[in-house]
């Protein structure tokens, strides 16, 4: 194999939507997403795990795309920021997050949201997390939702904005 | 990063054996950890063997303890009722872990097979015997907060990052491992090793060594456990030092113990000799410093560039006294 790399071909669904790709085995889920289907949704801010920005829900659960192999993603589905919005009406938390001012530049937001999209799911299962107590039903604190949500960063430090969207959501 | 195949193998059998006749494959789990060192150009396999679906990802009951599946996601180890009521100490440090998406990502083999952090290991422009053999070693007299206190070596002084295995140690978790001669069991604590002459080997597997299963054994006094992890920032950071504790305290007095160490050490350090300090003293305070203090009395610490590690004595003892107090006051 020279340096264009092995292409393998797989098939997901990006915010509804079948997509079939011959893809370098290389690439990330966050680099076909971009680079590949223009859905700019999903930033790259480290492109190693460390910020965030890159969160989308994969078959429902958040996960970093910049860590996963777009190869490793055959039959499942992705979904964006962008595909959070159904029928041009914005998801409860999308609209928390504007009702907030839970951001500045904006560069994060997209992989807040989806973390916060996921991180209510888990809530919601009754996923403990390291804020409270692993042998008790945890309570959506702020302090909760500040743990839950420390693997995303924001440069412009909304922390406190998006921790009140993320509780408004949760009481929608 | 270089060109790679990409492999589903049907099962664990031709996993292995895929891995084992290609002297440059690699087992992928999670990825979290391996297509960081792929990008950062400090692995260069050229074929990835996705074993993710050819072993389990459930945690079944086994004889009173239980067997999670190597492919199982930290999160859903940590948040299963029976690991967070036998276990409580591998829930606390499997969610003092990364963040929320990557415990999602990272499976039961992958995180305990994690490779250290240190910086020079992560940067291909340095000097690194654990990622070049016989280059020589940049942490020594360069930045050392994050290195080991214990057991190193002077060709490597890198500290194993992962927390869940921390826990593991202190709980007397055994692996399951295939390999192409067949299967065998590891005592977990006997997984990890010490760098000495040779750091490019972080455990005792061989290439070609598939983990399928971990088994956690029936354990009293498991559930009384817990992780305690002291970093430099309340969340998503490596520990600088953490303790997993286990005690059982009848009548005032220590009857057993179970004591493991991180951030300190090439390896998750079950610190045996201050268990055996415990057992049969009075649950004080003054037992629980001087537990500490001897298992630390081999202690070496590191000048560094950024003022060395000489913190983490006082720091592990501190803790030690701290979640032993915990664990005897207010039993679980
Ligand atoms: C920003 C960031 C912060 C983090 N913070 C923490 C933290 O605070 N604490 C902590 O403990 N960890 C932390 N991690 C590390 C994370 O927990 C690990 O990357 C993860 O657990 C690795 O699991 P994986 O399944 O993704 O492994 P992979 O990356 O898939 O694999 C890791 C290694 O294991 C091998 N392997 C995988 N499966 C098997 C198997 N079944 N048998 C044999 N070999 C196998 C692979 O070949 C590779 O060598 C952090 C990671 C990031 C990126
Ligand atoms: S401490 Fe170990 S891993 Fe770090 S530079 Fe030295 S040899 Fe490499
Ligand atoms: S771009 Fe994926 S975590 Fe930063
Ligand atoms: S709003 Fe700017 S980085 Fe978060």
């Amino acid at each position: 194999m020279g340096l264009s790399g092995f292409r393998a071909e797989v098939g997901f669904r990006v915010d509804g939507e079948p997509h079939t790709l011959a893809v370098d085995t290389r690439s990330t889920v966050l680099d076909v997403l971009r680079d590949t289907l223009g859905n700019t949704s999903p930033k790259k801010g480290c492109d190693r795990g460390q910020c965030g920005a890159c969160t989308v829900l994969l078959d429902g659960r958040r996960v970093l795309s910049c860590l996963v192999l777009a190869v490793t993603a055959g039959g499942k589905d992705i979904l964006t920021a962008k595909g959070l919005a159904a029928n041009g009406r914005l998801h409860p938390v999308q609209q928390a997050f504007l009702d907030n001012d839970a951001l500045q530049c904006g560069y994060c937001t997209p992989g807040q949201v989806c973390s916060a999209v996921g991180a209510l799911d888990e809530f919601a299962d009754g996923k403990p997390s390291h804020a409270g107590d692993v042998t008790a039903e945890p309570e959506l604190t702020r302090a909760e939702i500040a743990e839950r949500i420390s693997g995303n960063l924001c440069r412009c430090g909304a922390y406190t904005a998006i921790i009140s969207a993320i509780e408004q959501a949760a009481d929608a | 990063m270089r060109p790679f195949d990409y492999r589903t193998p049907a099962n664990a059998v031709t996993a292995v054996q895929a891995v084992t006749e290609h002297p440059a494959a690699a087992f992928l789990g999670g990825g979290t950890n391996l297509l960081d060192h792929l990008k950062l150009g400090i692995t260069h396999p050229d074929l990835l063997v996705d074993v993710t679906s050819v072993t389990a990802d459930t945690i079944e009951d086994f004889q009173g303890g239980l067997l999670i599946g190597a492919a199982a996601r930290n999160s859903d180890i940590a948040a299963d009722y029976r690991v967070r009521t036998r276990y409580p100490a591998l829930a606390e440090a499997l969610l003092s872990g990364a963040s929320g998406q990557l415990r999602n990502m990272a499976t039961a083999a992958g995180n305990p097979l994690q490779r250290t952090r240190c910086p020079y290991f992560q940067d291909p422009t340095t000097p690194c015997n654990k990622r070049r053999p016989g280059s020589g070693c940049a942490a020594i007299g360069g930045f050392t907060r994050g290195h080991a206190i214990l057991g190193a070596s002077t060709h490597c002084v890198a500290t194993h990052p992962s927390d869940m295995a921390v826990a593991l140690t202190a709980l007397d978790a055994t692996v399951h491992v295939l390999s192409a001669q067949g299967e065998r069991t590891i005592p977990f604590a006997e997984l990890h090793r010490l760098p000495g002459a040779d750091p490019t080997r972080d455990t005792v597997l061989d290439h070609g060594d598939l983990i399928t299963l971990i088994e956690l054994p029936y354990s009293p006094i498991a559930r009384q456990s817990r992780y305690y992890k002291v970093r430099d920032r309340a969340s998503f950071a490596f520990a600088l030092v953490s303790v997993a504790a286990a005690l059982t305290v009848t009548d005032g007095v220590i009857s057993d113990a179970r004591l493991a160490f991180g951030g300190i050490a090439h390896k998750p350090w079950r610190a045996n000799r201050a268990e055996q300090i415990l057992i049969g003293e009075p649950a004080t305070d003054a037992t629980y410093r001087l537990a500490a203090e001897h298992e630390l009395a081999d202690a070496r610490t590191l000048d560094g560039l950024d003022g060395g590690n000489a913190f983490k004595v006082p720091l592990l003892i501190r803790t030690v006294v701290s979640v032993l107090r915990r664990l005897a006051e207010e039993p679980r």
